[in-house]
């Protein structure tokens, strides 16, 4: 079984006494009830419990933000369009299409951290600011760990391009130094800014030398005195050795003169080049990947992975990707110190430099309170072919368990239940049946959200359900008396059984009024007249009515007869059909209807005759 | 067709409307309201397309719709119509029709008047009250007439308390939406494909007319009349068949036109060019039908990103259609008139509730919480 992870948390009920009364609780598809009862733990019990409400309790808050809806929605989209991706395309062009799909998420989920740091900055209650911009980092931190598992996983970047990846992701994701660029160059003397030398540092932490021989540019004009080793160290930085995507060299001549250059920055500390400006010496070393000098610049790099990066970029760059989490794990140690214990999004990122894919998922379920996000990344990571069936002990596998669990939090809402259809339809092993249990359970308060479950269960064969759904909406609406509504139900569901009782309540209402209602309906029943016997009853019989008003006495006759021989007619009409027939047999018309009358006669005759002779049969019997 | 602006609204939109152009006016359409629904707060907004300081190259409107302002809605919004400039008619699933009323000062809405009792089962006297969703409304100038699921049609005059007429069990089955023909004539369409006409000049509770198929009582949804031609009318059903039909002509329609493979749940005539013709369904397609006559002489080939077929009329039962009738939507000429269909939006979403024309400008709805609007319907 499960191991507990940690303490669970503790959430107290507002006006709930539970030191004094026991509380009730039940669980329902995706919130719990809560109430308190009347039994005192240790006194006698009171008459009633003090707090008179009952709460409901929901652990997936971010259902029911608007912004993150917008998430569900977008993301909804991309993941049909992934599961309809053409199964025969493999290699170089499936991967393609997969980083695309990835890249798309992400954006969704940026375009969703945006939106929310708007909200957060305009909103006027500092307590509501507070929770949107603690979402905005857990968004922030979602597409970091997203970024990383796109470059390790799909991407699969060997080494050379993998650098080149994780240089961009690191860029992407610390961004203080845009802004600090804008200031640094706004003003007046940029190179007598309190921050320029900060600037500087971050540009070449981030390896982003073309930019940092700009500003040494800078400082060359301004005080001449070091332009000659400003010129020195931007040759340094121009001369790197780094792979561009468009470059044909292989990795050994890469490494190879890398090797030469990083011997030339040696020689440069050795000769004590820039002894005269510590700005520039501390540079230096950082370029050698001298890690003393990097952790000095710990608050310009902010945190461990950043680190990590900028030393495989100045000891290391052609660095293989299974070699990476040893860099990775001892990054963390020597940035961490010993003085703070790493965070849970530490440890994830530190499991996808493992390339332990399980543990990644695995920690973001426990960190992350909805299910969207490792679902979705699950979901695509299968696709990439990644994930071995690891079968959890009630069957299905990982990617499906997900799935379904975020599918099922969205029935839990009350409008996204739409899209947690088609999450359902991608689960082969468990997604029908759940899709049965959830959809029969949806509250259908006007026909047209009804008209829409019924599509969904219709597309899908889920006769079952259909006629149970059309099954409660024909029965309310003969409660509420509208037969048209009800017999319109019964045709969608082709359902006989209900079609004859609606037929049924209109007979009787004709016993006892003596006249049909609703004839726009009973007169234009059409083929749905077929239906049920006591429908196509109906119909005939209102038919025999309206030719009788026409006066056609010769059909109306004969259709009475054939009324009387076929059968469909119910036990308790029979004597108002009989009943009909009397003053036809009092009409002096043609031979056509003597020959009907003579057989009507004759046919009412040997009926009686029948049930007089069972009245008789059981008089004397009994 | 170009630019096509998406926005997801963080709402299931069940209605969106424009609001009417003042008349002998020559801007382009600029605001729209949408009513939500299925959510456990329901809202009206009004949306607008205006300039917001980007102006492309050639004078037109960038970016996409901004919320102006919202209103807090009971029950889920079944339908919407501008009654003037300023007010908006709403039908709700509680059985309620409220008028708000927009002011532009200040940008708000607020509830102008309302009808709470419009559409019930039981009624409000008895003991056992239950309510009926309202599914269908219709403005002319002061007059609305309401259509629920009680299959009851109300006629409202704006301002009055008290329902002016009211026909009660109208139809046995549920009335899901009501347009004018002449003024003191509805239209209504109900859950067993039948189109039925009703006189408010004469007294009983008969209609006038019934109308319907003649093969399976399939429910029609929707219904739009020819913007210059009364007796022109199409209706849309659950099968997805667009029926187009001649109310002077007999009881069956004119047309069928196998369209949508679920409910069409909106159809509109263009209210200037009705050679068009748009219609919207649950399978998430948007469709624009073009039956201007000159359709054979446009290329095909120019159709790029765009998925449109050519469909030649079918026809059922001509017998009584005049040869005079101009429309070609009643032609009886296969082998002339095509149509062509093009579908508009870019991909399959979830349902596609409501779509509306205003001039060049079209703005539909959907369940997958998002609003499309375009600018440039005919380019």
């Amino acid at each position: 079984m499960e191991e507990l992870d940690g303490e669970p948390t503790v959430t107290l009920i507002p006006g709930v006494n539970s030191k004094k009364n026991q509380m009730y609780f039940d669980w329902g598809p995706g919130e719990m009830l809560v109430c308190e009862t009347s039994f005192n733990k240790k006194e006698k019990s009171e008459m009633v419990p003090s707090c008179p409400f009952i709460y409901i309790i929901r652990k997936d808050v971010d259902v029911y933000s608007q912004i993150l809806r917008k998430l569900f929605n977008e993301s909804h989209g991309i993941f049909l369009g992934l599961q309809r991706i053409d199964e025969e395309l493999t290699g170089k062009s499936r991967k393609s299409q997969l980083v695309r799909v990835s890249k798309n998420y992400r954006s969704v989920i940026r375009a969703c951290m945006e939106e929310m740091h708007q909200v957060a900055i305009a909103a006027k209650d500092p307590a509501n600011g507070r929770q949107f911009s603690s979402q905005v980092s857990i968004l922030s931190a979602m597409e970091l760990i997203w970024n990383l598992c796109e470059i390790l996983f799909i991407e699969v970047a060997p080494a050379g391009p993998l650098l080149l990846h994780l240089l961009d992701w690191v860029r992407l994701h610390v961004c203080e130094v845009d802004s600090l660029s804008a200031d640094v160059l706004g003003s007046e003397n940029p190179s007598k800014h309190d921050s320029f030398w900060n600037l500087v540092t971050i540009l070449v932490l981030q390896g982003r030398l073309d930019e940092a021989r700009q500003m040494l540019s800078k400082e060359a004009d301004a005080s001449p005195a070091s332009a000659g080793i400003c010129r020195i160290m931007g040759d340094l930085m121009r001369t790197m050795p780094i792979l561009s995507p468009g470059n044909t060299q292989t990795l050994t001549e890469l490494e190879l003169k890398w090797q030469h250059w990083h011997e030339e920055c040696e020689r440069y500390l050795q000769d004590s080049t820039f002894a005269t400006s510590p700005h520039l010496e501390s540079l230096l070393k950082i370029m050698l990947g001298d890690e003393a000098a990097l952790l000095e610049q710990k608050e310009l790099l902010s945190n461990w992975y950043h680190f990590l990066v900028t030393r495989l970029l100045y000891s290391n760059p052609t660095v293989k990707p299974i070699d990476l989490h040893y860099y990775a794990q001892s990054s963390l140690d020597l940035f961490l110190g010993g003085e703070s214990s790493p965070e849970p999004l530490d440890n994830i990122l530190l499991a996808a430099f493992e390339f332990d894919i399980h543990q990644v998922i695995k920690e973001c379920s426990i960190a992350l309170s909805n299910w969207w996000f490792v679902a979705h990344l699950t979901d695509l990571l299968d696709h990439c072919k990644l994930l071995q069936s690891h079968n959890l002990y009630f069957g299905s596998n990982m990617r499906e368990f997900l799935l379904l669990e975020y599918a099922s939090g969205l029935f839990a809402h009350p409008s996204l239940w739409q899209l947690g259809v088609d999450y359902f339809d991608y689960c082969p092993e468990l997604g029908r049946v759940s899709l049965e249990l959830h959809i029969e359970r949806i509250p259908l308060n006007t026909e047209q959200k009804a008209l829409k479950v019924l599509r969904i269960c219709e597309q899908r064969q889920m006769t079952e359900q259909v006629r149970s759904i059309c099954k409660i909406l024909a029965m309310k609406a003969v409660r509420n008396n509208r037969l048209g509504s009800a017999l319109s139900w019964s045709i969608r569901a082709k359902d006989a059984a209900f079609a004859t009782l609606v037929s049924d309540r209109f007979l009787r209402d004709y016993c006892e009024r003596g006249c049909f209602s609703d004839l726009d309906l009973i007169d234009n029943l059409g083929p749905a007249m077929m239906l049920s016997d006591r429908l196509t009853f109906l119909g005939k019989y209102r038919e025999f009515h309206r030719m009788y008003g026409e006066k056609r006495f010769a059909d109306a006759a004969s259709l009475l007869l054939s009324l009387m021989t076929s059968r469909i007619a119910p036990r308790s009409f029979w004597m108002t059909l009989l009943t009909d027939a009397l003053p036809l047999l009092e009409q002096k018309q043609d031979d056509d209807i003597e020959t009907t009358k003579v057989e009507m006669l004759r046919l009412s005759l040997a009926r009686n005759l029948a049930r007089a002779i069972i009245r008789e049969g059981s008089l004397e019997g009994s | 067709m170009e630019e096509i602006y998406a926005k997801f609204v963080s709402q299931k939109i069940s209605k969106t409307r424009w609001r009417p152009l003042p008349p002998g006016s020559l801007q382009t359409a600029e605001t729209f309201a949408t009513g939500s629904w299925d959510n456990e707060e329901n809202y009206i907004s009004l949306w607008s397309i205006g300039d917001f300081g980007n102006l492309d190259s050639d004078g037109g409107f960038e970016g996409d719709h901004q919320l102006l302002c919202d209103i807090r809605h009971h029950g889920d919004v079944m339908d919407l119509q501008f009654f003037d400039q300023e007010r908006i008619v709403a039908a709700s699933s509680t059985g309620c029709v409220t008028v708000f009323l927009h002011h532009p000062n200040n940008q708000t809405l607020s509830v102008n008047q309302q009808w709470t009792t419009a559409h019930y089962h039981t009624g409000p006297g008895s003991p056992s009250y239950s309510s009926a969703p309202c599914t269908g409304v219709v403005c002319n100038n002061p007059e609305i007439v309401t259509v629920g699921e009680d299959g009851r049609i109300n006629l409202f005059r704006a301002d009055h308390k008290e329902a002016v007429r009211t026909i009660d069990n109208a139809d046995s089955s549920t009335l899901h939406a009501v347009t004018f023909l002449r003024t003191p004539e509805i239209l209504t369409v109900n859950s067993i494909g039948q189109l039925k006409i009703w006189d408010f000049r004469q007294q009983g509770n008969e209609p006038s007319q019934i109308l319907s198929l003649t093969g399976d009582r399939v429910p029609l949804h929707c219904v739009d009349r020819h913007p210059n031609q009364q007796h022109v009318v199409a209706t849309g059903g659950q099968d997805g068949m667009l029926s187009i039909w001649d109310v002077r002509q007999g009881t069956m329609p004119v047309s069928l036109l196998k369209a949508h493979e679920a409910e069409m749940w909106e159809v509109h005539f263009h209210p200037s060019n009705p050679e068009h013709l748009f219609t919207c369904s649950e399978d998430g397609s948007l469709w624009h039908w073009d039956a201007s006559t000159d359709v054979p002489e446009k290329s095909s080939l120019f159709h790029q990103g765009r998925s449109s077929t050519f469909l030649s009329h079918s026809i059922s039962n001509q017998a009584n259609v005049h040869q005079s009738v101009i429309s070609s939507w009643l032609s009886t000429d296969p082998a002339k008139d095509r149509i062509e269909i093009t579908s508009l939006l870019p991909s399959r979403s979830l349902s596609v509730n409501t779509l509306d024309v205003l001039g060049p400008c079209l703005v539909c709805g959907t369940d997958a919480e998002a609003i499309y609007v375009t600018r440039h319907l005919f380019s």
